[in-house]
Protein backbone atom coordinates (compact mmCIF):
# COMPACT_ATOMS: atom_id res chain seq x y z
CA UNK A 1 0.00 0.00 0.00
CA UNK A 2 1.49 3.32 -1.05
CA UNK A 3 0.53 5.32 1.96
CA UNK A 4 1.89 6.70 5.17
CA UNK A 5 -1.50 8.02 6.26
CA UNK A 6 -2.57 4.90 8.18
CA UNK A 7 -0.03 5.57 10.85
CA UNK A 8 -0.43 2.43 12.93
CA UNK A 9 3.07 1.16 12.34
CA UNK A 10 5.55 0.18 15.01
CA UNK A 11 7.70 3.16 14.00
CA UNK A 12 7.08 5.21 17.16
CA UNK A 13 7.07 2.22 19.47
CA UNK A 14 10.56 1.39 18.29
CA UNK A 15 11.96 4.31 20.21
CA UNK A 16 10.69 3.02 23.54
CA UNK A 17 11.61 -0.60 22.94
CA UNK A 18 13.97 -2.28 25.34
CA UNK A 19 17.35 -3.18 23.94
CA UNK A 20 16.62 -6.90 24.06
CA UNK A 21 13.44 -6.42 22.08
CA UNK A 22 15.19 -4.22 19.59
CA UNK A 23 17.84 -6.84 19.21
CA UNK A 24 15.18 -9.43 18.53
CA UNK A 25 13.51 -7.21 15.90
CA UNK A 26 16.84 -6.63 14.22
CA UNK A 27 17.50 -10.37 14.15
CA UNK A 28 14.06 -11.08 12.70
CA UNK A 29 14.64 -8.37 10.08
CA UNK A 30 18.00 -9.84 9.07
CA UNK A 31 16.43 -13.29 8.77
CA UNK A 32 13.72 -11.94 6.50
CA UNK A 33 16.30 -10.21 4.29
CA UNK A 34 18.37 -13.42 4.13
CA UNK A 35 15.28 -15.41 3.18
CA UNK A 36 14.68 -12.99 0.30
CA UNK A 37 11.43 -11.69 1.79
CA UNK A 38 10.08 -8.25 0.96
CA UNK A 39 9.82 -5.52 3.59
CA UNK A 40 6.58 -3.52 3.54
CA UNK A 41 6.04 0.05 4.71
CA UNK A 42 4.62 -0.79 8.12
CA UNK A 43 7.10 -3.55 8.97
CA UNK A 44 9.82 -2.89 11.50
CA UNK A 45 13.10 -1.81 9.89
CA UNK A 46 16.42 -0.47 11.20
CA UNK A 47 16.67 3.33 11.18
CA UNK A 48 19.59 3.30 8.79
CA UNK A 49 17.75 1.06 6.34
CA UNK A 50 14.92 3.61 6.34
CA UNK A 51 17.32 6.56 5.98
CA UNK A 52 19.26 4.92 3.16
CA UNK A 53 16.04 4.22 1.29
CA UNK A 54 14.67 7.73 1.76
CA UNK A 55 17.93 9.13 0.42
CA UNK A 56 18.11 6.77 -2.55
CA UNK A 57 14.42 6.88 -3.52
CA UNK A 58 14.16 10.67 -3.24
CA UNK A 59 17.34 11.15 -5.27
CA UNK A 60 15.92 8.79 -7.83
CA UNK A 61 12.63 10.73 -7.92
CA UNK A 62 14.45 14.06 -8.25
CA UNK A 63 16.45 12.64 -11.15
CA UNK A 64 13.26 11.74 -13.02
CA UNK A 65 11.81 15.22 -12.54
CA UNK A 66 14.99 17.16 -13.33
CA UNK A 67 15.53 14.74 -16.24
CA UNK A 68 12.44 16.21 -17.90
CA UNK A 69 14.29 19.50 -18.44
CA UNK A 70 17.10 18.67 -20.92
CA UNK A 71 14.67 16.88 -23.24
CA UNK A 72 11.72 19.19 -22.64
CA UNK A 73 14.01 21.79 -24.15
CA UNK A 74 13.52 20.09 -27.54
CA UNK A 75 9.75 19.45 -27.60
CA UNK A 76 9.07 22.70 -29.41
CA UNK A 77 11.85 22.08 -31.92
CA UNK A 78 11.36 18.39 -32.75
CA UNK A 79 11.88 17.83 -36.50
CA UNK A 80 8.51 16.19 -37.17
CA UNK A 81 5.10 15.69 -35.58
CA UNK A 82 5.94 12.02 -35.05
CA UNK A 83 9.16 12.81 -33.16
CA UNK A 84 7.38 15.50 -31.19
CA UNK A 85 4.61 13.10 -30.08
CA UNK A 86 7.21 10.52 -29.06
CA UNK A 87 9.24 13.06 -27.11
CA UNK A 88 6.14 14.42 -25.36
CA UNK A 89 5.14 10.90 -24.32
CA UNK A 90 8.64 10.20 -23.04
CA UNK A 91 8.89 13.40 -21.01
CA UNK A 92 5.42 12.74 -19.60
CA UNK A 93 6.60 9.25 -18.59
CA UNK A 94 9.54 10.76 -16.70
CA UNK A 95 7.11 12.93 -14.73
CA UNK A 96 5.06 9.82 -13.95
CA UNK A 97 8.17 7.94 -12.86
CA UNK A 98 9.07 10.76 -10.50
CA UNK A 99 5.60 10.51 -9.03
CA UNK A 100 5.73 6.73 -8.48
CA UNK A 101 9.05 7.20 -6.70
CA UNK A 102 7.96 10.11 -4.52
CA UNK A 103 4.96 7.97 -3.51
CA UNK A 104 7.32 5.10 -2.60
CA UNK A 105 9.46 7.55 -0.60
CA UNK A 106 6.40 8.83 1.24
CA UNK A 107 5.64 5.33 2.56
CA UNK A 108 8.80 5.68 4.66
CA UNK A 109 7.33 8.57 6.61
CA UNK A 110 8.78 11.55 4.77
CA UNK A 111 6.42 13.99 3.06
CA UNK A 112 6.42 15.03 -0.59
CA UNK A 113 7.03 18.62 0.46
CA UNK A 114 10.00 17.63 2.61
CA UNK A 115 11.59 15.83 -0.31
CA UNK A 116 10.98 18.73 -2.69
CA UNK A 117 12.31 21.20 -0.13
CA UNK A 118 15.52 19.16 0.05
CA UNK A 119 15.84 19.28 -3.74
CA UNK A 120 15.07 22.98 -4.01
CA UNK A 121 17.53 24.00 -1.31
CA UNK A 122 20.27 21.91 -2.88
CA UNK A 123 20.44 19.48 0.06
CA UNK A 124 19.35 16.49 -2.03
CA UNK A 125 21.21 15.35 -5.11
CA UNK A 126 19.95 14.14 -8.46
CA UNK A 127 21.74 12.26 -11.21
CA UNK A 128 24.78 14.23 -12.40
CA UNK A 129 23.95 13.47 -16.04
CA UNK A 130 21.18 16.07 -16.19
CA UNK A 131 23.62 18.89 -15.59
CA UNK A 132 24.89 18.62 -19.16
CA UNK A 133 23.31 20.66 -21.96
CA UNK A 134 21.32 19.29 -24.93
CA UNK A 135 22.93 21.20 -27.78
CA UNK A 136 21.43 19.53 -30.86
CA UNK A 137 18.54 17.28 -31.85
CA UNK A 138 20.93 14.32 -31.88
CA UNK A 139 21.35 14.79 -28.11
CA UNK A 140 17.73 13.74 -27.66
CA UNK A 141 18.42 10.46 -29.46
CA UNK A 142 21.68 9.85 -27.62
CA UNK A 143 19.98 10.50 -24.27
CA UNK A 144 17.49 7.76 -25.15
CA UNK A 145 20.17 5.37 -26.30
CA UNK A 146 22.93 5.91 -23.71
CA UNK A 147 21.40 7.76 -20.75
CA UNK A 148 18.16 5.77 -20.64
CA UNK A 149 20.15 2.66 -21.51
CA UNK A 150 22.37 3.21 -18.47
CA UNK A 151 19.35 4.05 -16.34
CA UNK A 152 17.61 0.80 -17.33
CA UNK A 153 20.71 -1.22 -16.54
CA UNK A 154 20.82 0.46 -13.12
CA UNK A 155 17.13 0.07 -12.51
CA UNK A 156 16.39 -3.51 -13.51
CA UNK A 157 18.14 -4.99 -10.44
CA UNK A 158 16.18 -2.60 -8.19
CA UNK A 159 12.99 -4.38 -9.27
CA UNK A 160 14.20 -7.03 -6.78
CA UNK A 161 14.94 -4.50 -4.02
CA UNK A 162 14.02 -5.77 -0.55
CA UNK A 163 11.81 -2.72 0.07
CA UNK A 164 8.59 -3.69 -1.68
CA UNK A 165 7.05 -0.27 -2.44
CA UNK A 166 10.31 0.73 -4.18
CA UNK A 167 10.51 -2.59 -6.03
CA UNK A 168 6.90 -2.24 -7.24
CA UNK A 169 7.55 1.29 -8.50
CA UNK A 170 10.64 0.05 -10.33
CA UNK A 171 8.76 -2.77 -12.04
CA UNK A 172 6.33 -0.24 -13.46
CA UNK A 173 9.12 2.15 -14.44
CA UNK A 174 11.24 -0.49 -16.18
CA UNK A 175 8.25 -1.69 -18.16
CA UNK A 176 7.68 1.83 -19.47
CA UNK A 177 11.31 2.78 -19.86
CA UNK A 178 12.25 0.30 -22.54
CA UNK A 179 10.49 2.37 -25.19
CA UNK A 180 12.66 5.32 -24.17
CA UNK A 181 15.86 3.61 -25.16
CA UNK A 182 14.44 2.10 -28.34
CA UNK A 183 13.00 5.36 -29.63
CA UNK A 184 16.36 7.07 -29.08
CA UNK A 185 18.28 4.40 -30.91
CA UNK A 186 15.79 4.34 -33.77
CA UNK A 187 15.94 8.12 -34.12
CA UNK A 188 19.76 7.97 -34.34
CA UNK A 189 19.67 5.03 -36.75
CA UNK A 190 17.34 7.01 -39.02
CA UNK A 191 19.81 9.88 -39.13
CA UNK A 192 22.78 7.57 -39.66
CA UNK A 193 21.20 5.58 -42.50
CA UNK A 194 18.99 8.16 -44.26
CA UNK A 195 20.51 11.42 -43.06
CA UNK A 196 22.93 13.89 -44.52
CA UNK A 197 26.64 14.05 -43.79
CA UNK A 198 25.96 16.91 -41.38
CA UNK A 199 23.36 14.84 -39.52
CA UNK A 200 25.73 11.90 -39.19
CA UNK A 201 28.39 14.25 -37.83
CA UNK A 202 25.82 15.58 -35.36
CA UNK A 203 25.10 12.05 -34.07
CA UNK A 204 28.83 11.38 -33.67
CA UNK A 205 29.33 14.67 -31.84
CA UNK A 206 26.47 13.95 -29.43
CA UNK A 207 27.84 10.44 -28.81
CA UNK A 208 31.26 11.91 -28.04
CA UNK A 209 29.81 14.32 -25.49
CA UNK A 210 27.46 11.88 -23.69
CA UNK A 211 29.60 8.72 -23.58
CA UNK A 212 31.75 9.50 -20.53
CA UNK A 213 29.00 11.19 -18.48
CA UNK A 214 26.86 8.08 -19.17
CA UNK A 215 29.56 5.81 -17.73
CA UNK A 216 29.65 8.04 -14.64
CA UNK A 217 25.93 7.40 -14.07
CA UNK A 218 26.81 4.08 -12.42
CA UNK A 219 28.53 5.95 -9.62
CA UNK A 220 32.06 5.87 -8.18
CA UNK A 221 34.22 2.74 -8.51
CA UNK A 222 33.45 -0.08 -6.05
CA UNK A 223 36.66 0.61 -4.13
CA UNK A 224 35.38 4.12 -3.38
CA UNK A 225 31.78 3.20 -2.59
CA UNK A 226 31.80 2.65 1.16
CA UNK A 227 28.04 2.13 1.38
CA UNK A 228 27.81 -0.58 -1.24
CA UNK A 229 28.46 -3.49 1.13
CA UNK A 230 25.73 -2.42 3.53
CA UNK A 231 23.26 -1.79 0.71
CA UNK A 232 24.02 -5.23 -0.70
CA UNK A 233 23.54 -6.79 2.75
CA UNK A 234 20.12 -5.14 2.95
CA UNK A 235 19.09 -6.19 -0.53
CA UNK A 236 18.69 -2.57 -1.64
CA UNK A 237 21.49 -2.93 -4.14
CA UNK A 238 21.98 -6.19 -6.04
CA UNK A 239 24.87 -5.55 -8.45
CA UNK A 240 27.93 -3.34 -7.84
CA UNK A 241 28.64 -0.08 -9.70
CA UNK A 242 31.61 -1.48 -11.60
CA UNK A 243 29.81 -4.67 -12.65
CA UNK A 244 26.86 -2.69 -14.01
CA UNK A 245 29.18 -0.28 -15.80
CA UNK A 246 30.99 -3.19 -17.48
CA UNK A 247 27.68 -4.70 -18.55
CA UNK A 248 26.69 -1.36 -20.07
CA UNK A 249 29.98 -0.96 -21.98
CA UNK A 250 29.76 -4.51 -23.32
CA UNK A 251 26.25 -3.86 -24.66
CA UNK A 252 27.00 -0.36 -26.00
CA UNK A 253 29.97 -1.43 -28.13
CA UNK A 254 27.82 -3.62 -30.34
CA UNK A 255 25.06 -1.00 -30.47
CA UNK A 256 27.57 1.64 -31.61
CA UNK A 257 28.78 -0.70 -34.34
CA UNK A 258 25.23 -1.20 -35.66
CA UNK A 259 24.68 2.53 -35.52
CA UNK A 260 27.94 3.28 -37.29
CA UNK A 261 29.38 5.66 -34.70
CA UNK A 262 32.66 5.38 -32.83
CA UNK A 263 32.90 5.60 -29.06
CA UNK A 264 35.35 8.27 -27.85
CA UNK A 265 37.74 5.95 -26.03
CA UNK A 266 41.02 4.88 -27.72
CA UNK A 267 41.55 2.26 -25.00
CA UNK A 268 38.33 0.41 -25.76
CA UNK A 269 39.48 -3.13 -26.56
CA UNK A 270 38.09 -6.65 -26.34
CA UNK A 271 39.76 -8.65 -23.61
CA UNK A 272 39.46 -12.36 -24.47
CA UNK A 273 40.64 -13.42 -21.00
CA UNK A 274 38.02 -11.44 -19.13
CA UNK A 275 35.53 -11.83 -22.00
CA UNK A 276 34.66 -8.18 -21.54
CA UNK A 277 35.56 -4.91 -23.20
CA UNK A 278 38.40 -3.02 -21.48
CA UNK A 279 37.88 0.72 -21.37
CA UNK A 280 39.88 3.80 -20.46
CA UNK A 281 40.04 5.61 -17.13
CA UNK A 282 37.04 7.72 -16.16
CA UNK A 283 37.71 11.31 -15.12
CA UNK A 284 36.28 11.13 -11.60
CA UNK A 285 37.31 14.68 -10.83
CA UNK A 286 34.77 15.79 -13.44
CA UNK A 287 32.13 13.56 -11.84
CA UNK A 288 32.66 15.08 -8.39
CA UNK A 289 32.77 18.59 -9.83
CA UNK A 290 29.35 18.07 -11.42
CA UNK A 291 27.88 16.28 -8.39
CA UNK A 292 29.02 19.12 -6.16
CA UNK A 293 27.22 21.72 -8.21
CA UNK A 294 29.78 22.91 -10.75
CA UNK A 295 28.65 21.18 -13.94
CA UNK A 296 27.69 23.16 -17.03
CA UNK A 297 23.97 23.39 -16.12
CA UNK A 298 23.57 22.79 -12.36
CA UNK A 299 22.47 26.30 -11.53
CA UNK A 300 20.13 26.61 -14.49
CA UNK A 301 18.43 23.24 -13.83
CA UNK A 302 17.79 23.92 -10.17
CA UNK A 303 16.63 27.48 -10.84
CA UNK A 304 14.13 26.15 -13.40
CA UNK A 305 12.76 23.61 -10.89
CA UNK A 306 12.44 26.19 -8.13
CA UNK A 307 10.75 28.66 -10.46
CA UNK A 308 8.22 26.03 -11.60
CA UNK A 309 7.45 25.19 -7.97
CA UNK A 310 7.11 28.84 -6.90
CA UNK A 311 5.08 29.81 -9.96
CA UNK A 312 2.71 26.91 -9.26
CA UNK A 313 2.11 27.87 -5.62
CA UNK A 314 -1.08 29.81 -6.36
CA UNK A 315 -2.50 26.85 -8.31
CA UNK A 316 -1.90 24.47 -5.41
CA UNK A 317 -3.49 26.90 -2.98
CA UNK A 318 -6.43 27.67 -5.25
CA UNK A 319 -7.17 23.96 -5.73
CA UNK A 320 -7.26 23.42 -1.98
CA UNK A 321 -9.44 26.50 -1.46
CA UNK A 322 -11.82 25.25 -4.15
CA UNK A 323 -11.97 21.81 -2.53
CA UNK A 324 -12.70 23.36 0.89
CA UNK A 325 -15.44 25.54 -0.60
CA UNK A 326 -17.04 22.58 -2.39
CA UNK A 327 -17.10 20.48 0.77
CA UNK A 328 -18.65 23.41 2.71
CA UNK A 329 -21.38 23.70 0.07
CA UNK A 330 -22.00 19.97 0.34
CA UNK A 331 -22.21 20.06 4.13
CA UNK A 332 -24.59 23.04 4.11
CA UNK A 333 -26.89 21.27 1.63
CA UNK B 1 10.27 28.99 -0.71
CA UNK B 2 8.99 27.56 2.54
CA UNK B 3 7.33 24.18 2.84
CA UNK B 4 3.60 24.55 2.19
CA UNK B 5 1.81 23.52 5.37
CA UNK B 6 -1.12 21.90 3.64
CA UNK B 7 -0.20 19.31 1.04
CA UNK B 8 -2.93 18.04 -1.21
CA UNK B 9 -4.35 14.92 0.46
CA UNK B 10 -3.16 11.46 -0.52
CA UNK B 11 -5.36 9.06 -2.50
CA UNK B 12 -5.01 5.38 -3.29
CA UNK B 13 -5.67 4.38 -6.88
CA UNK B 14 -7.35 1.17 -8.03
CA UNK B 15 -7.50 0.28 -11.71
CA UNK B 16 -9.59 -2.32 -13.56
CA UNK B 17 -7.45 -3.60 -16.44
CA UNK B 18 -10.33 -4.83 -18.53
CA UNK B 19 -14.02 -5.53 -18.21
CA UNK B 20 -14.67 -8.60 -16.13
CA UNK B 21 -11.60 -8.28 -13.90
CA UNK B 22 -11.53 -6.73 -10.45
CA UNK B 23 -10.02 -3.38 -9.55
CA UNK B 24 -6.46 -3.70 -8.34
CA UNK B 25 -4.45 -1.30 -6.21
CA UNK B 26 -1.74 0.25 -8.34
CA UNK B 27 -0.38 3.25 -6.47
CA UNK B 28 -1.19 6.59 -4.95
CA UNK B 29 -1.19 10.28 -5.72
CA UNK B 30 -1.91 13.69 -4.22
CA UNK B 31 -5.01 15.60 -5.34
CA UNK B 32 -7.09 18.44 -3.94
CA UNK B 33 -10.51 16.85 -4.52
CA UNK B 34 -12.16 13.68 -5.86
CA UNK B 35 -12.56 14.95 -9.40
CA UNK B 36 -8.92 15.91 -9.65
CA UNK B 37 -7.90 12.58 -8.11
CA UNK B 38 -9.78 10.64 -10.80
CA UNK B 39 -8.34 12.79 -13.57
CA UNK B 40 -4.76 12.51 -12.31
CA UNK B 41 -5.19 8.76 -11.76
CA UNK B 42 -6.08 8.45 -15.43
CA UNK B 43 -3.08 10.53 -16.50
CA UNK B 44 -0.60 8.79 -14.21
CA UNK B 45 -1.69 5.16 -14.18
CA UNK B 46 -3.38 4.49 -17.53
CA UNK B 47 -1.10 6.11 -20.11
CA UNK B 48 -0.90 2.83 -22.03
CA UNK B 49 -4.50 1.67 -21.87
CA UNK B 50 -3.90 -0.15 -18.59
CA UNK B 51 -7.43 0.59 -17.47
CA UNK B 52 -11.11 0.66 -18.31
CA UNK B 53 -12.19 1.95 -14.90
CA UNK B 54 -10.53 3.76 -12.01
CA UNK B 55 -11.38 4.04 -8.31
CA UNK B 56 -9.77 6.49 -5.94
CA UNK B 57 -10.15 6.57 -2.18
CA UNK B 58 -8.63 8.89 0.40
CA UNK B 59 -5.71 7.03 1.99
CA UNK B 60 -6.79 8.07 5.48
CA UNK B 61 -10.13 6.33 4.88
CA UNK B 62 -8.57 2.90 4.44
CA UNK B 63 -8.65 0.56 7.41
CA UNK B 64 -5.93 -2.07 7.28
CA UNK B 65 -4.93 -5.06 9.35
CA UNK B 66 -1.95 -4.48 11.59
CA UNK B 67 1.22 -6.10 10.18
CA UNK B 68 2.15 -6.97 13.76
CA UNK B 69 -0.90 -9.26 13.88
CA UNK B 70 0.00 -11.02 10.67
CA UNK B 71 0.89 -14.39 12.23
CA UNK B 72 -2.01 -14.36 14.67
CA UNK B 73 -4.47 -13.44 11.94
CA UNK B 74 -3.43 -15.65 9.09
CA UNK B 75 -1.51 -18.64 10.45
CA UNK B 76 -4.55 -20.47 11.90
CA UNK B 77 -5.61 -21.25 8.34
CA UNK B 78 -2.37 -23.08 7.68
CA UNK B 79 -3.50 -26.45 9.09
CA UNK B 80 -6.94 -26.45 7.50
CA UNK B 81 -5.94 -28.34 4.40
CA UNK B 82 -9.37 -29.99 4.30
CA UNK B 83 -10.66 -26.69 2.88
CA UNK B 84 -8.94 -27.50 -0.41
CA UNK B 85 -10.31 -29.94 -3.00
CA UNK B 86 -6.90 -31.60 -3.34
CA UNK B 87 -7.23 -32.91 0.24
CA UNK B 88 -9.68 -35.56 -0.96
CA UNK B 89 -8.26 -38.56 -2.82
CA UNK B 90 -10.88 -40.10 -5.07
CA UNK B 91 -10.76 -43.04 -7.51
CA UNK B 92 -9.39 -41.92 -10.84
CA UNK B 93 -12.68 -42.66 -12.66
CA UNK B 94 -14.43 -39.90 -10.71
CA UNK B 95 -11.46 -37.66 -9.94
CA UNK B 96 -12.60 -34.95 -12.37
CA UNK B 97 -15.68 -33.98 -10.40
Amino acid sequence: MYTQAMDLGPKDEAKTLKTAEEHQLQQRFDERIDAGEFIEAKDWMPDNYRKTLVRQISQHAHSEIVGMLPEGNWIGRAPSLKRKSILLAKVQDEGGHGLYLYAAGETLGTSRDQMLEALHTGKAKYSSIFNYPTLTWADVGVIGWLVDGAAIMNQVPICRCSYAPYARAMVRICREESFHQRQGFESLLTMMTHGTEAQRAMVQDATNRWWWPSLMMFGPPDAESPNTAQSMRWGIKRISNDDLRQKFVDAAVEQARVLGVSLPDPELKWNPEREHWDFGAIDWSEFWRVVNGHGPNNKERLATRVKAWDDGAWVREAALAHAAKQSNVKEAA
Amino acid sequence: MSVVKSEWPLWEVFVRNKAGLDHKHCGSLHAADPRMAIQLARDVYTRRQEGTSVWVVRSDQIVASDPGDKDMYFDPMEDKVYRHPTFYALPSEVDHM
